[in-house]
């Protein structure tokens, strides 16, 4: 939703389009642009011509952009909930903007019914606004870092989404988790001593702190949700990894935790 | 703190050494306008860099944040902040502090107060379905209030120092934007066709296709609420109009200056990466890249020779001497492998954020660095600590 080309990176394109691209079998992705969404929401509902001359679409999008910015939002959310409705896919995954806009554009069918009663968009939003608030079709996952800010974050979105529109909330991904290399317990077990060891032993405390910190904040997150269990997937190696190896990781982790369970 | 040299009056509260470039900084701007991505420390060091110019110039000093999680009203010692600038306790400060936090909604309205030409068109405004609607709901609304504020903040001429700590990532370009936008916005065909009168716009033949277009998406009734709108709105065209100009010009003014703040995270870099470039684009003034949660060097230096030596246990290397020194309790095998994936790990991330510093350097704004330190911004003192330990 928010074009920042590091999806395309991951995806190993260079840009992304509104179009959508086969990236590997059975995988399309795209980027939104609401001046596109725009022009084929237009082409397919309303059947104006624009194609001979773009200066009244750019005239309505700038009245879109600048006077009525729910539209905007609609134009963003209405081409997902398009593509939903059409099954032109069996899921689609939206990497959202970041927290507090998303709220407005989850929720901007919902607040735009109650501006617009008459009129193709009021039509167009209760359709949208029953997706969304249907939680076999619509659900939102939060992906978190282990920290304050991003936890508060989090449980504050959670808090608005409730508020602002019945959207499913499915739960959340602790990213980023520290890897657990020592124990406090084992390093109170090494003697005081200095040089090197020392430092070995200082670097210890500074990883160990670092991890249960995260944990912390894992656990305050998983509490202010009432989600009760936290799985903990673990954690890859250090470093960026290509989708596959990251989709093997955590099928991997997956797997293990189901048979864990069973 | 550092000792105070003894030939100075002891009760002059003594203060860690900054570093020259930060002084500089802190010492020359008026405005400091902080950006970066979401989740790297941002509304922090926006206060850090408050607390620290209070502390250390004669200076008064405004901190406007705008801190979804009210944690910083928390970590300065206030019950809560709201719109109206609240004082902070800040023991032993040259100057004095004071933090906001900018409410979308209650600084519209206050805007509508100053510029409605009468009552009657305030309360107008002020209880349309729409106004209400756009000033609370939608996120863009916040972009122009944020520049209000600060223009208000440095024109009251209370406060010698603003730092503004604006919404994560890109959302502060449109921020930037904001008054530019407003200002065409304005002097927009559009809002003209919008609030013409319903007869002249059918007259007009160039208008028509417009609104056949605009009543079919959006419907007659909608397109006349917003007429209704924007024609009140408009009858405080002028004064909001010079105004925004005004605050276009402060935001493209010399003293007021730019930091980014990042983390080495890749994410975090190509975020605040492009920011610096479209800081520049804008003209304006980028005075510095904070790096915030790198590894602390102490630590970093010397940890992959370390790892080796805990791993070999080379009876001559210093580990298992200093282990032979603490007779009572030699390193168990265990803890031996588990020093040494601690060396390994920190050697690991030391090497990534060395990497990450030298490309931030390449953006050629001078950096400014910040140590990961254990535990959370809790209090002023952490603030402080935290903004003096600041290095290029």
């Amino acid at each position: 939703m928010d074009d920042k080309g590091s999806l395309a990176a991951y995806l190993g394109r260079d840009d992304l389009t509104f179009s959508p691209v086969e990236v590997s079998p059975n995988l399309y992705a795209m980027a939104m642009n609401t001046e596109d969404s725009l022009r084929e929401y237009i082409r397919l509902f309303l059947r104006v011509p624009v194609l001979g001359s773009l200066t009244p679409l750019a005239r309505i999008f700038d009245f879109v952009a600048n006077a009525a910015p729910a539209v905007k939002e609609i134009l963003a959310v209405g081409k997902l909930c398009y593509e939903v409705r059409e099954r032109h896919y069996d899921i689609v995954i939206v990497d959202s903007e970041a927290s507090g806009h998303f709220v407005a554009q989850v929720s901007a069918p919902d607040a735009l019914a109650t501006l617009v009663r008459i009129g193709i968009v009021a039509d167009q939003t209760k359709w949208m606004s029953n997706l969304l608030h249907d939680p076999e079709v619509s659900t939102v996952l939060a992906v978190v870092t282990p920290e304050e800010m991003p936890v508060v974050e989090t449980i504050e979105l959670r808090d608005r989404l409730a508020t602002a529109t019945p959207i499913d909330f499915a739960g959340v991904l602790v990213n980023r988790m520290p890897a657990a290399l020592v124990d406090a317990e084992l390093l109170a077990t090494v003697a005081p001593t200095s040089g090197h060891l020392a430092t070995s032993v200082q670097v210890g405390e500074w990883l160990s702190e670092r991890r249960s910190n995260a944990e912390l904040h894992a656990r305050r997150l998983a509490d202010a949700l009432e989600l009760g269990n936290v799985e903990t997937i673990a954690e890859a190696p250090a470093g960026t990894h290509s989708p596959e190896r990251i989709t093997d990781h955590l099928v991997g982790e997956m797997r293990r935790i189901l048979d864990e369970h069973a | 703190m550092i000792v105070a040299p003894g030939n100075m009056d002891e009760t002059i509260e003594q203060f860690a050494p900054l570093d020259p470039e930060l002084f500089d900084m802190l010492a020359k701007s008026r405005m400091i306008i902080i950006c970066g991505p979401g989740g790297v420390g941002k509304t922090t060091s926006a206060a850090a860099l408050g607390v620290v110019a209070a502390r250390h110039f004669p200076k008064r000093v405004l901190v406007l944040t705008v801190d979804p999680a009210r944690r910083l009203a928390t970590a300065l010692g206030l019950g809560t902040i709201g719109n109206a600038e609240v004082p902070v306790e800040l023991a032993g400060a040259k100057g004095s502090l004071d933090i906001a936090m900018i409410d979308t909604k209650a600084s519209w309205d206050d805007m509508v107060r100053r510029h409605a030409p009468d009552g009657v068109t305030r309360d107008r405004v002020l209880g349309n379905d729409l106004y209400k609607t756009l000033t609370s709901r939608f996120v863009h609304s916040h972009d122009y209030v944020v520049t209000e504020r600060l223009y208000d903040a440095r024109e009251s001429g209370v406060y010698d120092l603003v730092v503004v700590d604006t919404p994560p990532s890109r959302s502060a370009l449109s921020v930037l934007d904001a008054p530019r936008r407003m200002e065409q916005f304005f002097s927009s065909r559009l809002l003209k066709l919008l609030t013409a009168p319903t007869q002249s716009r059918l007259l007009s033949l160039a208008s028509r296709p417009f609104f056949i277009v605009a009543d079919r998406i959006l419907g007659a009734a909608f397109l006349s609420d917003i007429a209704e709108f924007f024609t009140l709105f408009r009858t405080m065209e002028g004064p909001v109009v010079s105004r925004a100009r005004r605050v276009g010009a402060l935001l493209s003014d010399p003293a007021t200056s730019y930091v980014v703040v990042t983390s080495p995270e890749p994410v975090a870099m190509q975020e605040a990466g492009y920011l610096v470039e479209e800081l520049r684009r804008r003209g304006h003034r980028l005075d510095a890249v904070v790096t915030n949660r790198l590894v602390p060097s102490r630590l970093a230096t010397g940890a992959a020779e370390r790892a080796e030596a805990l791993i070999e246990g080379n009876p001559l290397h210093d580990v298992e001497r200093a282990s032979r020194d603490a007779a009572d309790a030699p390193l168990t095998t265990a803890t031996r492998r588990a020093l040494a994936a601690a060396e390994r790990e920190i050697a690991n991330i030391a090497n990534q954020h060395a990497a990450a510093l030298a490309e931030i350097r390449r953006w050629g704004a001078r950096v400014l660095m910040s140590e990961s330190r254990g535990g959370d911004i809790t209090d002023v003192t952490s603030l402080l600590a935290l903004g003096e330990a600041l290095r290029t």
